[in-house]
């Protein structure tokens, strides 16, 4: 499965998604939020929702130097922390700019597309989306 | 507390020098908790006795609590200054980001202090000020102010922009302060403080983690508030048509303030009722951070020029009850776009939207009764109903072009004082009246309240839930206000929205505080927010409050409401019975 950013137009900005994704990492607060929710300049004009939209042939795991970032099946990529030198090339290859930096490690934040935000998100502007295959898995 | 929590920092910056520095106050914050607690002790700190609250001296005081960023809902940035409007307690609560981003930089609250000699604007980074020339960005409007800041600071969704545009320049004694566009510090002038420091904005911006004593627990205390605040009904008002929801109740009542408070009821509410808002504007629902209810309602106006075709502009411009009430009953405006038009302008200057209807609304009776001439008007038609003259008065209220204007800048409390129609000035304890005619609940509510505000206690509440059914002593009516507003210190010391009070009850906030460290019962926390009640008023003693000195005009014992018994006795009986409970 994978998170789908479905209805921006919906978003009122609450940031309820980016506390979810600390808390879903036994954080609180936002510094490790791997989702960012900021206006589109200026409120009025409403906003935009930055997480990782699991690409077919995700850019930041083909510039990773040290193969630290994989594809994962099902969306996302994978990070090995090990072999993750924080070089950032793969932040300037999101154009979405969706890889989020841990300063604290000095290494990239991503989501792994667990939906957890989801839960939390009041106005359905967030989702899951299912392969063909997940939904026959479930049933 | 818990050790670690950055709860505990207070960044003081000193605009005089250019310089600033950080503080660790566990014992301010351990003791009071945070928001107006703490506030209140860092004001009776740094505030001198007397001082000019347009001075460099009156210091400006942010503050947030323990329950920002770790539960929802608690996205309040309570203020606290002296206010140059009523010369006394000054504070004010607002929403947007503000709250927040101040506790992901790692503060709990700040102290800013002295008068820059230039205009200049504070972007606060962490724990680290910079200062920056605000010159190019003075005597611009608010909306514009903050776009230029957008472009640029960064931290774009972490960060907070209170700003301040001409009013707050101009010193006009109720002129607000804006964030994130569409919330306000409103009431009582923190934007003329602002201003009197040269000070056009604060940017704080910041992104850190929080400590938690059990992260299980705190995962399971959050899921069952995060239940309530989207399950219950009491919320659910705030969510649907927003605050404006009360218009239509509110004027079947017979408690909608109308026409300076002629009347009572508005022939026209439906027109300008939240209904009719949604069903024709409404085009953008806005969340405070943290906050799943998102109460913000604007609306969409879209007018053509009428200077060439073919061309629109389409303005963005937030309602809510109280401008409702105040740029529309009590003006007697029936369109809403009138409304909006003037709301406009009114966010536009930075001035206090119910402040600025109450001084405008006194201004056309006093214009009736020929009190003033066009002389003072300056050939400005001040009439019921008609907007466009009520947006050129709001400009020259910022303006001041001459000794009239100058007089409705400072309220109408000053106006009044001047010119005569002291009857019908709507302020209590010189702040502008708030939008509920319901009855002795209401007005005992503003008069005895903290911040002369209809949200320190709740008043109009009390009217339409109990005095409606049952006649109550004004001895007994007190106690019952002062009750909830001893509750409302510690909700405003937790920084919770008071939109929330329904399910931030005192067991639930007793549990909620366990993993931020504090080990409260109810019993102590109720106890808490009466001695922090006590030091506001020891505050406003020592600044010169009384409550013999409170003036009640004549205009809300004449026009009927809903309570009946409103009579100026009762009132008198329920301040002397306060002045007995709470001061010395």
């Amino acid at each position: 499965m994978k998170l789908a950013v479905l209805e921006t137009e919906k978003c009122v900005g609450c940031q309820m998604c980016m506390f979810a994704c600390s808390r879903r990492q036994d954080e609180a607060g936002l510094a490790k939020s791997c989702i960012g929710v900021r206006s589109v300049g200026g409120m009025e004009r409403g906003f935009t929702v930055i997480v990782c939209r699991a690409c077919e042939d995700p850019p930041c795991a083909t510039v990773c130097p040290t193969d630290a970032l994989v594809k994962r099946e099902g969306g996302g990529v994978h990070l090995d922390m090990a072999k993750c030198i924080g070089c950032g090339h793969c932040q300037d290859a999101c154009l979405i700019g969706a890889i989020f930096w841990d300063d604290e490690i000095n290494k990239p934040m991503i989501c792994i597309h667990c939906g957890f935000c989801v839960r939390f998100c009041p106005h359905g502007v967030l989702g899951i989306e299912k392969k063909e295959n997940e939904f026959h898995a479930e049933e | 507390m818990l050790k670690n929590d950055p709860l505990a920092k207070v960044l003081t910056v000193d605009l005089s020098q250019r310089t600033f520095s950080v503080d660790a106050r566990e014992e301010l914050f351990d003791k009071y908790i945070g928001g107006t607690g703490v506030g209140i002790q860092l004001l009776l700190e740094e505030c001198p006795e007397g001082c000019d609250a347009l001075g460099a001296d009156n210091p400006i005081i942010f503050a947030v609590g323990p329950f920002t960023g770790l539960f929802p809902l608690a996205s309040k940035t309570v203020a606290l200054f002296k206010s140059p409007h009523t010369g006394n307690l000054g504070e004010s609560h607002c929403g947007g980001r503000s709250a927040v981003a101040m506790r992901m930089a790692g503060l709990g609250a700040i102290v800013i202090k002295g008068r820059s000699d230039i205009p200049i604007y504070i972007s606060i980074d962490g724990h680290r000020v910079h200062f920056r020339d605000a010159s190019s960005i003075w005597k611009m409007g608010s909306f514009t102010a903050g776009r230029i800041l957008r472009e640029q600071e960064s931290g774009s969704g972490f960060r907070t922009m209170m700003r301040i545009g001409r009013g707050g320049e101009a010193l006009v004694s109720y002129a607000s302060v804006m964030t994130e566009t569409y919330r306000h510090f409103g009431r009582l002038g923190l934007g003329a403080v602002f201003g009197s420091k040269n000070l056009k904005a604060v940017v704080i911006a910041g992104k850190s983690s929080l400590p938690v004593s059990d992260t299980r627990r705190y995962r399971k205390l959050y899921n069952e508030i995060h239940q309530a605040a989207v399950e219950s009904e009491v919320m659910k008002k705030y969510h649907d048509l927003g605050t404006p929801e009360n218009i239509k109740p509110l004027n079947d009542f017979g408690g909608l303030p109308t026409r300076n408070l002629k009347d009572a009821t508005f022939e026209h509410a439906d027109r300008i009722s939240g209904e009719a808002f949604a069903q024709n504007y409404l085009g953008r629902r806005l969340a405070c951070s943290h906050c799943p209810v998102g109460c913000i309602h604007i609306a969409a106006l879209r007018e053509p020029y009428e200077d060439e075709a073919y061309f629109y502009r389409t303005s963005m411009i937030s309602y809510d009850y109280e401008p409702i009430y105040a740029l529309g009953t009590m003006l007697g405006i029936s369109d809403p776009q009138g409304y909006l038009k003037l709301m406009d302008k009114v966010e536009t200057l930075g001035i206090d939207a119910m402040s600025t209807g109450v001084v405008l609304a006194w201004a056309t009776e006093a214009r009736e009764r020929s009190l003033i001439s066009e002389k003072e008007t300056m050939g400005v038609p001040l009439a019921w109903n008609d907007a466009a003259a009520y947006i050129k008065a709001a400009e020259m209220i910022v303006e001041q072009p001459n000794e009239f204007y100058r007089s409705l800048a400072q309220g109408v409390e000053h106006a009044a004082a001047i010119y005569g129609g002291e009857e019908f000035a709507l302020a209590f304890g010189k702040n502008e009246m708030p939008g509920y005619h319901t009855g002795p609940g209401a007005y005992l509510g503003y008069l005895i309240g903290a911040r002369h505000s209809h949200l320190d206690n709740a008043g109009y509440s009390v009217d339409q839930k109990e005095l409606i059914k049952h006649a109550m002593s004004p001895e007994a009516l007190v106690e019952a206000l002062l009750h909830e507003e001893w509750w409302r210190q510690i909700l405003s010391s937790l920084v919770i929205c008071f939109f929330a009070r329904g399910i931030y009850l005192p067991e639930t906030v007793s549990r909620l505080l366990s993993v931020a460290g504090y080990d409260l019962s109810p019993d102590e926390l109720a106890g808490i927010g009466r001695v922090i009640h006590a030091e506001k008023f020891r505050y406003k003693e020592k600044e010169g409050f009384s409550f013999d000195s409170l003036r009640l005009p004549g205009r809300i014992f004449e026009t009927p409401s809903p309570v009946p018994n409103l009579t100026e006795e009762y009132i008198r009986r329920g301040l002397a019975h306060t002045r007995k409970l709470l001061m010395r």
